[in-house]
């Protein structure tokens, strides 16, 4: 089994996890990403997440399929939440169940990562200033030589240590600089 | 292919008239380049002319031309432009004019194929005259090869086929079938969705739209010409059909294009 999916309302990571059971699975690894109250030294009082669907279907799809590929599981799932969502809101969903943990852990990772990066969903990030703006959008339009794709994460439990820069826009091969060659 | 390229026809009208009214939309004043002997022919003859010097040296190609257009105005720049680009497209003469830097000696494009300068599509500056003078003195007669040598401004392909030039008989049939299926003889419609920062900058979610953008790279021009997007286009990315596509696939009515701003999920 595996399954991408959006949905408008809140996350019910219970009965996702149900649809991962599997009498070969000898463990289950999850994670959520909750809304946190601060971005980029910035106080932030709620999120709205919007994605161009028929394309993060595909897109979320694809990764699951990759995950499962890559490594030993018995299933993946993925929920991203949609819409706008408060402090502690579950944003997204991630679950993998496997014979062994070390591969659940492995997938769990590997799926979050390439969600982050390629799936068509965009947030804008509501401050307690009054003012908003969209993550990865505004300060690179400002800034467009900037490099960015760094410390946006809103999740807890993700750092940015498998950091590729400007994420979906970025190829993974490293930068050539202009006049390096 | 033993034909005089400026002369072929795309939707009845001359490639030289096609080259001349799409410069004519960026750039004050607009001349041909010809050899004496081209003088008076009818493809030709209707236009401004800029006749190679005598002096420069026969049959040396291109820059003869570049050259006496520069000894006709020495204080202008010159966009150049090569009379066997079909494909080239209003949004990339605007991308070359809008990063024109006058502090060397030329703005070229960067071949898609091979990285090498495209010297017939580039803005000359001035102070090239003289370089070029030397260059030619010292045996040299290829611009793409001056503008390895010198000072020069390169600039990313704008797209993979904007600067594809027409040789054969078979490329013409090519070129001439897809430009006549699918650019300007009815601008087609095209079915745009926004979203995030683009969605608030345009000012809508969607839009159905009559456009004659033969590419989404000329669709995001055209659009940001209209709503002043702030991203460039090297920060998005695009889908067509709900696919991810390349900028420089061949758009055909019906078509639903989608710009992706940096993504943001989790």
């Amino acid at each position: 089994m595996m399954r991408f999916r959006f949905t408008e309302s809140a996350i019910d990571a219970d009965a996702a996890r149900r649809e991962l059971l599997d009498r070969g699975a000898g463990g289950y690894v999850s994670f959520e990403g909750w809304v946190r109250d601060y971005n980029e030294g910035r106080e932030v009082t709620r999120l709205e997440y919007e994605a161009f669907q028929p394309l993060g279907l595909k897109e979320g799809n694809r990764i699951l399929a990759e995950a499962v590929q890559r490594f030993p599981i018995k299933h993946a799932a993925c929920i991203h939440r949609l819409g706008s969502l408060d402090l502690s809101g579950m944003a997204v969903w991630v679950g993998v169940s496997s014979a062994h943990r070390g591969e659940a852990f492995d997938a769990c990772r590997f799926i979050i990562d390439e969600v982050k990066h390629r799936v068509p969903i965009w947030k804008k990030e509501h401050y307690r200033s009054g003012d908003s703006g969209w993550v990865n959008c505004e300060r690179c339009a400002a800034e467009p030589d900037h490099i960015y794709g760094h410390g946006h994460d809103h999740v807890h439990g993700l750092t940015a240590s498998r950091d590729r820069g400007p994420g979906v826009h970025e190829p993974p091969e490293p930068l050539v600089l202009p006049g390096s060659e | 292919m033993r034909r005089d390229k400026a002369a072929l026809l795309y939707q009845g009208k001359t490639q030289l008239d096609r080259a001349f009214d799409l410069a004519s939309g960026h750039i004050d004043q607009v001349f041909v380049s010809v050899r004496a002997s081209q003088k008076n022919e009818p493809t030709r003859s209707d236009k401004p002319l800029i006749v190679d010097l005598v002096g420069l040296g026969e049959a040396e190609g291109p820059i003869v031309g570049i050259r006496s257009a520069m000894a006709a105005y020495p204080d202008a720049a010159w966009l150049v432009m090569a009379c066997d680009l079909p494909f080239l497209s209003d949004a990339a003469l605007e991308r070359l004019l809008k990063e024109r830097d006058p502090s060397v000696l030329a703005t070229a494009f960067r071949s898609a194929h091979d990285g090498l300068p495209e010297p017939l599509c580039a803005i000359w500056e001035p102070a090239a005259a003289a370089a070029l003078s030397d260059y030619q003195s010292a045996g040299g007669h290829c611009p793409r090869k001056f503008l390895r040598r010198y000072p020069a401004s390169l600039i990313e392909p704008y797209d993979r086929r904007a600067l594809d030039n027409v040789n054969t008989p078979e490329e013409y049939t090519v070129a001439q079938t897809e430009i006549e299926s699918h650019v300007g003889v009815n601008p087609m419609q095209l079915k745009i969705q926004y979203f995030a920062l683009m969605r608030e900058q345009a000012g809508r979610s969607d839009e159905t739209l009559e456009t004659s953008a033969a590419t989404p790279a000329d669709l995001f021009a055209e659009l940001t010409a209209r709503y002043g997007f702030t991203l460039s286009r090297e920060q998005l990315k695009v889908a067509v059909n709900a696919e991810f596509s390349d900028w420089s696939r061949r758009l055909i009515p019906g078509d639903a294009v989608v710009f992706i701003p940096p993504v943001a999920g989790g």
